[in-house]
């Protein structure tokens, strides 16, 4: 494959893929540590009528408004989990079914209604991922890298990946020693004074901010897969938290890379018509690694102890 | 929309979809174990794609339901022993594994299915109609196979009931009844696998967890007792399966699965708001009524200490009017309440109301002595222990006196049958 096309069609799609289940990978392991996965689960379905909302009152498929939308509905969602769990004193895995679903459910019926469908915003998007459109095409060779020009037209979707990743990225380093305490001692954490709701609540924010970022390069669903699969491999096989968490970001952007190139340019090059969703490889993948630590992690530490506190 | 017998036939193969998954969902919600549907639902996908290539390969029309169905409840199975598997090494925790198990398995079906669609024959039609559901597209073949499905769940459950009640409410129990509660607990899995597989071509997968979860959610909100619950998650998933299939045959595009969990949604929402005992609206009206009750005591209260202030007694020769400004003084409330509540209580004929005085009328007088008793009586009660002095003992009075029966009271009073002095100053507030 020449430079060019590799610049155009390949290099956007692998960071692309690189930078979604990065951030993922990275968030996960606070979800995970917490034992709160399936609040990732529920937040990258729920932020689906926030995203068609976004759209739909704009009528472009821009960044910001939908990024706005699907926090906006993120947040309903999280609330509306504990309010189901209090009022219908139902436990908090069925309390996240019933919320979920029925936002997901009412973001395919906006879509269906609000007409966004037939625009733009597609379902294939929302249940496959589009990793494959992310394409650059004002690349010319490797000097378009350096050229102000071309870099402006890099595509919409990888902006929007980068802010978050880049946020993301700076609010964990920020926050690196709360997060730490609100993960293994959340009643120690609030008896130091930390205000943990609100930690929470950035928490819950920051992994709805990367479902909707990567919502458009893995689809929805994927989201889940990034979120907890690169995470749960590191929890079987370490117990250190620096290792979790970064180890957790780059297996994830690791995934994301292997995954897209397993998907086409791999089997291309080999000379193999073989071309796969992209995003359901990378899924593939995270569940292929996780079924792998587990069958691979060191016995006798797992027989020490049943649960060993992180240190 | 046109009534005709295939749209009939699939609208009944859905309500009878709906009641069974109602049924076992509401076993499933009792035993915790309602998202193992949406693992299950999830990973169906590879099985559903893998069953209708192997089909095409043998020359077979590869959207005949029974093989698509086997290929999901094969994969279905194989999704829940990975979650038991995950969770076994005991650092994932169960929900974790569930939503590891979905999204990997999802995947790998999505990359199934991209490879399916490069082939040249028509192996994948219809295949994408299982993920968000179609009842529309459903021929009634099609739905005789899912209420067959269904109604066998249906009748493995009704077989088991003992045996599932017993594992819901009381593990220990059953155990010591000699009841093997991990046997009930994978008949338990294996009736949500055959609900979710069966209604994967009318709910579709994502959502099939809804159709589970919403009836017997809906149920758990209204009743306490288990047949009621049955009955009513079953009728509330009856009435979500043929609203969606209805919604699908008037508008063929509307992803089925939504219209079914929308449907569920609006159940559940009315429940939660409207349920006699555990709802939202009467939870706050039965909060109201006990702020008023105590409001209305209070008030009372302090008519009737305004006079015993004065020297005097209802009844008595120096029977007087208190002005409402008194009243609102002692209790600390602003004038506009306390005008409120004498107008209420002027409605009820505890008072008489006569230019911003009020009048306690004999009624009244009655409610205002227990009033005063109960309160005295918990204030002496507290004095007597050192549990406060007489300014806490007031406050704390204030917030307990309003359960208490006569009968209490006079047992905690210390002269039991008159009415003893206040301890503390009457009037304004200290």
């Amino acid at each position: 494959m020449s430079a060019p096309d590799f610049l155009r069609l390949d290099l956007p799609a692998l960071v692309a893929a690189m930078l979604a289940c990065g951030t993922c990978g990275l968030l996960g392991s606070f979800l995970l540590l917490r034992r709160d996965s399936l609040l990732g689960d529920a937040l990258s379905h729920a932020v689906l009528p926030g995203i068609i909302a976004g759209f739909a009152l704009t009528g472009a498929r821009s960044g910001l408004p939908m990024l706005a939308g699907a926090l906006a509905a993120a947040l309903a969602a999280t609330v509306l989990i504990t309010v189901v769990r209090r009022a219908a004193r139902i436990e908090s895995g069925a309390a996240t079914g019933a919320v979920f679903t029925t936002f997901f459910a009412g973001g395919l019926v906006l879509m269906e209604v609000s007409g966004a469908r037939s625009v733009d915003l597609d379902l294939d998007c929302v249940l496959f991922g589009q990793l494959e459109t992310v394409v650059w095409l004002e690349a010319q060779g490797w000097s378009s890298l350096l050229d102000p020009a071309a870099l402006a037209h890099l595509p919409r979707q990888l902006h929007l990946l980068a802010g978050v990743a880049a946020a993301v990225v700076l609010i964990v380093a920020l926050l690196w020693r709360p997060l730490h305490l609100l993960c293994f001692d959340p009643d120690y954490a609030a008896a130091l004074g930390l205000p943990a709701r609100r930690l929470e609540m950035a928490l819950n924010l920051m992994v709805a901010a990367a479902a909707v970022a990567a919502f458009e390069a893995v689809g929805s669903i994927l989201v889940v897969a990034m979120l907890v699969c690169p995470a749960a491999a590191l929890r079987l096989l370490t117990d250190d938290y620096r290792v979790q968490v970064l180890g957790g970001a780059a297996l994830g952007a690791g995934l994301g890379v292997a995954g897209y190139a397993l998907a086409g340019p791999l089997p291309a090059a080999a000379g193999l018509t073989l071309s796969l969703n992209a995003a359901g490889a990378i899924g593939t993948l995270g569940g292929i690694v996780v079924a792998a630590a587990a069958l691979l992690r060191p016995r006798a530490a797992a027989g020490r102890r049943e649960e060993p506190a992180i240190a | 929309m046109t009534l005709g017998y295939n749209t009939l036939v699939v609208l009944a193969g859905c309500a009878l979809l709906g009641l069974a998954a109602g049924t076992v969902g509401a076993f499933a919600l009792l035993r915790g174990r309602a998202l193992v549907a949406d693992a299950v639902g999830h990973a169906a996908l590879p099985g559903v794609v893998l069953a209708a290539l192997i089909v095409a390969t043998l020359g077979h029309d590869p959207r005949d339901l029974p093989p698509l169905l086997a290929g999901a409840a094969i994969a279905g199975i194989a999704g829940v022993l990975s979650v038991q598997a995950l969770a076994r090494t005991r650092r994932i925790r169960e929900d974790a594994a569930i939503a590891i198990v979905l999204s990997a398995f999802y995947a790998a079906g999505v990359a199934l299915l991209s490879y399916v669609q490069t082939l040249p024959d028509a192996a994948q039609a219809g295949l994408t109609k299982f993920i968000l559901g179609q009842a529309a597209a459903m021929r009634a073949e099609d739905a005789f196979w899912a209420a067959a499905v269904a109604m066998l769940a249906l009748l493995l459950c009704l077989l088991l009931f003992q045996r599932l009640r017993a594992a819901c409410f009381d593990p220990d129990f059953a155990r010591v009844l000699g009841l093997r509660t991990a046997r009930t607990d994978l008949a338990l899995l294996g009736l949500i696998v055959t609900v979710t597989v069966a209604g994967l071509q009318a709910v579709g997968l994502v959502l099939i967890v809804a159709l589970l979860v919403l009836p017997a959610a809906t149920a758990r909100l209204l009743t306490f007792r288990l047949p009621r619950l049955l009955l009513l998650s079953a009728m509330v998933g009856a009435v979500c399966g043929a609203a969606g299939a209805a919604a699908s045959a008037i508008d063929p595009d509307l992803p089925t699965g939504a219209a079914v969990v929308l449907v569920g949604a609006a159940c559940f929402t009315l429940a939660l708001l409207f349920s006699p005992d555990r709802g939202l609206v009467a939870e706050a009206l039965r909060s109201a009524n006990r702020r008023l009750a105590m409001a209305q005591d209070h008030f009372l209260r302090a008519a009737w200490e305004a006079q015993e202030a004065a020297g005097a007694g209802p009844g008595t020769a120096g029977d007087r009017w208190t002005p409402i400004a008194a009243i609102a003084a002692a209790r600390g409330w602003g004038e506009g309440r306390a005008w409120r509540l004498a107008r209420w209580l002027a409605l009820r004929d505890l008072v008489a109301l006569s230019e911003r005085q009020v009048h306690l009328t004999p009624r009244g007088a009655a409610a205002a002595r227990r009033a005063v008793r109960a309160h005295r009586a918990v204030e002496h009660h507290l004095l007597a222990l050192g549990a406060a002095d007489t300014a806490g003992a007031d406050r704390l009075a204030d917030l307990v006196e309003h359960g208490l029966t006569p009968e209490v009271a006079t047992r905690l009073l210390p002269e039991p049958s008159a009415l003893p002095a206040s301890p503390h100053a009457l009037g304004g507030r200290p």
